[in-house]
């Protein structure tokens, strides 16, 4: 995986290989909280902040202590509690430093422990072999592409709220019909570049 | 079981229909719909969703009353960690291609919401038999719907089942269905005809 330059990595995780709308990942979340563009832009913003970062850490955890010490197949706990860590961890620092940027994020902070995509990005990383700057650029790549797709959803589904839509369809399932048709059009995108 | 079988029967029908996690409460598609463009990649992941939810809902009812209320979450996280480890090598040693085919998807059982969910909201609360009971159901709820979602896609997207040819020469491919839009329309209309039929059954349910 050596050959795919840190750029094509970085377009391919915003555009072509998008984590929520190739992957699934992060649904739950982005269902939850699409409703407002305002909250879906801090979110995504939290997202990315901790995914470029963690992707990183996990990377770091994977090569010089997993690897060295043959406990590979531990990968999920370490993974998920550097992940639980670095969180708390921001949260704190946020609390104290900035009151304006906590009220911001601090909210979506919990929520993202358990979000899906975060722990997604890295396993891929460590299932594709990359090196630390594809990392980066993958978990870099992967928040944002996520936070776009997010901001997109509100701004369509504040758009939608006058909409009359079927009963049966209202809430989750049209979410879900507008999640396809932009994971349609994001399909548009992949003549660009392709990773896999 | 037998103390608590006749709340079993109760917690089978909740978790199969009546109170569906993907129908009702939407949580957790995240992991496994990205695997149901192959209808026996589902099957494993669907398997290995309800191991661990009924395992983990078990050992972590065993473990609640010494779970301290503040680390609750990370407590829950790891136990359920531990169980997907087991999963994973499980199959790493039974069954290599599908293994390999599933990739990280087998690791991110770890964060679908339905596991965590289950966890909170029954296992920290009730006892270990009846726990694990409505884990299983949960679990099983769940994989009937990405069950579903997979005959639909590998179907019209590759004319076959458990790959195996069932439509004739004169079938044409959707290619859309095995790409990832096909997941979204295909489980947008499963859930359009379920609530429907809900919402007619039982008036001003949500």
């Amino acid at each position: 995986m050596t050959e795919i330059s840190v750029l094509s990595i970085f377009l391919a995780a915003v555009f072509t290989n998008n984590i929520l709308l190739t992957n699934y990942l992060g649904m739950c979340s982005f269902l939850a909280v699409s409703s407002e563009v305002k909250a879906s832009a801090g979110l995504g913003m939290a997202v990315t902040f901790v995914m470029a970062v963690t992707s990183v850490l996990n990377w770091i955890v994977e090569h010089h202590i997993l690897v060295p010490l043959d406990l590979v197949y531990m990968r999920y706990i370490v993974y998920i509690i550097v992940i639980a860590a670095f969180v708390q961890l921001v949260e704190m620092i946020i609390e104290r430093v900035s009151e304006s940027l906590y009220s911001a994020l601090g909210i979506f902070l919990p929520l993202i422990t358990v979000n899906c995509a975060i722990l997604g990005a890295t396993l891929f990383i460590a299932i594709r072999e990359y090196t630390l700057p594809q990392a980066a650029a993958y978990g870099a790549g992967g928040g944002l592409g996520w936070a776009l797709a997010i901001v997109a959803m509100a701004g369509i589904r504040q758009k939608m709220a006058r909409a009359r839509v079927p009963r049966g369809l209202s809430g989750a399932g049209i979410s879900l019909v507008i999640t396809g048709i932009m994971a349609l059009a994001f399909i548009g995108f992949s003549g660009m570049i392709r990773i896999n | 079981m037998s103390a608590a079988r006749p709340k079993a029967g109760r917690v089978f029908a909740d978790g199969l229909l009546r109170n569906n996690p993907v129908f009702v409460q939407v949580l957790g598609i995240c992991s496994t719909l990205a695997v149901t463009n192959v209808f026996e990649n589902t099957l494993v992941m669907c398997i290995g969703l309800v191991f661990t939810t009924g395992l983990s809902n078990f050992s972590l009812s065993l473990l609640r009353s010494m779970i301290p209320g503040r680390i609750r979450m990370i407590v829950e996280t790891l136990v359920i960690a531990s169980w997907v480890i087991v999963f994973d090598i499980i199959i790493k040693a039974t069954l290599p291609e599908i293994s390999k085919a599933l990739g990280a998807y087998v690791g991110l059982i770890i964060t679908n919401c339905i596991v965590m969910g289950r966890a909170e909201a029954f296992a920290l609360a009730n006892k270990p038999l009846i726990s694990m009971a409505d884990g299983i159901a949960n679990g099983l709820g769940y994989s009937w719907v990405l069950l579903a979602v997979a005959f639909v896609r590998e179907l019209l997207g590759s004319g076959s089942i458990l790959g195996a040819r069932v439509l004739g020469e004169w079938w044409t491919n959707w290619n859309i269905m095995v790409m990832a839009p096909g997941g979204f329309f295909v489980l947008a209309i499963l859930i359009w005809i379920v609530r429907g039929r809900m919402e007619r059954n039982k008036e001003g349910a949500r």
